[in-house]
């Protein structure tokens, strides 16, 4: 008998392994929702498939109080939101990083301030944001900047630093300045790890997003999440979160095939 | 003769150590260091594992700075940091793993030409390339211009990082045990190769290495780091230094023998005999 650990799953066994835990959950959630609406057929915490799929096409169409799509309208502002806190949490993170990590004078003096920063709840400066800025989309995407900026410059600095002091003289051996140096040894071996920071940041920003929807906003999906729990609707509720999801996962393998196409260096087992 | 007599006034000595002191702490690791270092010369520098020879090399990189007394070179203080009349080539992670070969050996040439981007274009782009392409064929590498070093073995990795020193013409070219991590036969290739770079580009070269032989073979001239004296209840109290220095003669090849016996006791460790002298 071999080891439990040397038995590697392979092809459409794999897909299977993989599925059968999907499968249990649906199943599991379909006997339940079943069971409760034997019981009471107006059950509204466990909605069937069926009632889940007419609330969503009822979201997906034309509100005639608004004449605006409230599906639609929530996915472009949060993913509006989203999008321009990753891209400043992203530009922010490539300068200071690389500065963090590359100069030694820059990390003795903003290095304990950035671990600082860190430490602090996002979530605990949403009050703040909310004073400072007003309730407008200024103090979400704050909020989204403030709560995965920190982790994304320790991390690229933490790699930056990590590169072998060996290629650092020999870039200054081939005459290369402290300029060239960041722009053409560190900032290139930044970048795909820049890239899978942002991808491990995704979950944190969702939930700052969402949060800050919840609190304050008019749109988006956090904000209907919130909004519809006032009348149970669960019908809603569990395909916006399902969206979301969906969205998230959209978001990360579209990083992993950028990743992948732009330094090839960095993939070398796919490259054969 | 005519030639010879343009030729500006070589200086005896290309870098010269003056009482040369490395301390960390109460921790000395080299002490009175007094050299000179010839141009063309090929200096091996071998020793017992913590005898300072790294840290000699890297006094020369400009990595490490002398506590007390002078490094030289051409007579001037010039080792404050690493630059590019010092040419580096260190057992590993001495290439660029995100550039192709190319544009490693490139690198230099760059960096050269334009100091904002690092980067070249049009015509100058094409003179760069043409260039580090006929060094990438001077270390046999011709076939390999556009793979990435994570694609090439250790041996392919050591060319292309001699290939993208040679770059720059560097009046020196310091190797820490550069062929350290190879198999014997490719050892021998390197050999070849090194030997062979040395008097086409008349390069003056310090190599660190741990294995006698290689030391003997490839030198002109052999160092031997140790400490001259011990304390057994502080024995960081004392550094090393050159205690051998041997001139080598290559016409006797028994002289070489009993120098190499005098070498392996002060190291302390047997050479290996798969390289061939």
């Amino acid at each position: 008998m071999r080891r439990l650990l040397n038995v590697r799953p392979r092809g459409g066994g794999r897909l299977l392994l993989g599925l059968l835990p999907l499968l249990a959950v649906a199943l599991l959630y379909l006997g339940a929702s079943t069971a409760r609406h034997i019981e009471n057929p107006r059950d509204k915490i466990l909605p069937t498939p069926a009632a889940m799929v007419v609330a969503m096409i009822d979201m997906a169409k034309v509100d005639p109080m608004t004449g605006r799509v409230p599906l639609f309208e929530d996915t472009g502002a949060s993913l509006r939101r989203l999008t321009v806190a990753l891209v400043i949490a992203t530009s922010i993170t490539l300068v200071f990083g690389l500065a963090l990590g590359l100069l030694p004078i820059v990390r003795a003096g903003f290095g304990p301030l950035v671990a600082a920063i860190a430490v602090i709840p996002p979530i605990a400066v949403l009050p703040i944001l909310f004073i400072v800025f007003g309730l407008g989309e200024t103090a979400k995407i704050t909020l989204i900047v403030f709560g995965v900026t920190p982790f994304m410059v320790r991390d690229l600095a933490a790699h930056v630093t990590a590169i072998p002091e060996e290629q650092i003289v020999k870039a200054q051996s081939l005459g290369a300045s402290t300029w060239q140096t960041a722009l053409q040894v560190a900032l290139p071996q930044a970048l795909p790890r820049l890239i899978d920071s942002v991808r491990l940041s995704l979950g944190p920003a969702w939930v700052f997003l969402i949060s800050a929807e919840a609190i304050a906003a008019d749109v988006g999906l956090g904000y209907r999440i919130f909004l519809v729990r006032r009348y149970l609707a669960m019908d809603i509720i569990l395909p916006y979160v399902a969206w979301i999801s969906l969205l998230a996962v959209i978001m990360d393998l579209l990083l992993v095939q950028v990743s992948r196409r732009a330094f090839r260096w960095a993939h070398p087992l796919r490259d054969r | 003769m005519a030639q010879v007599l343009t030729m500006p006034p070589r200086p005896a000595a290309l870098l010269s150590f003056e009482e040369v002191w490395v301390e960390y702490g109460d921790k000395v690791v080299l002490e009175r260091v007094s050299l000179q270092i010839a141009p063309q010369s090929f200096v091996s520098i071998v020793g017992p594992s913590g005898a300072g020879k790294s840290t000699f090399l890297r006094l020369i990189t400009g990595q490490e700075q002398p506590t007390r007394g002078r490094v030289l070179m051409d007579g001037a203080p010039a080792c404050d940091e690493p630059g590019p009349e010092r040419g580096v080539v260190f057992q590993r992670y001495s290439v660029f793993p995100h550039l192709s070969a190319l544009d490693n050996v490139a690198f230099g040439l760059n960096c050269a030409g334009s100091p904002l981007l690092g980067r070249l274009f049009g015509a100058r782009r094409r003179a760069v390339r043409e260039e580090a392409a006929a060094m990438l064929e001077a270390v046999g590498l011709q076939d390999a211009r556009e793979i990435y070093p994570s694609q090439m073995s250790g041996g392919m990795q050591q060319r292309l990082a001699i290939a993208q020193a040679l770059v720059r013409h560097p009046r020196v070219l310091l190797l820490d045990e550069p062929f350290g991590a190879l198999d014997p036969g490719i050892r021998l290739d390197m050999h070849e190769l090194i030997l062979g770079l040395w008097q086409r580009h008349t390069l003056t070269i310090l190599m660190v290495t741990h294995d006698i032989k290689e030391a003997f073979k490839l030198g002109t001239r052999v160092l031997a780091f140790d400490k001259r004296r011990r304390d057994p209840q502080a024995p960081h109290r004392y550094g090393a230094t050159a205690v051998y220095d041997f001139l080598l003669d290559r016409k006797s090849p028994l002289g070489v023998l009993s120098e190499m016996e005098a070498v392996q006791d002060i190291v302390g460790i047997a050479p290996s005999f798969d390289v061939p002298l």
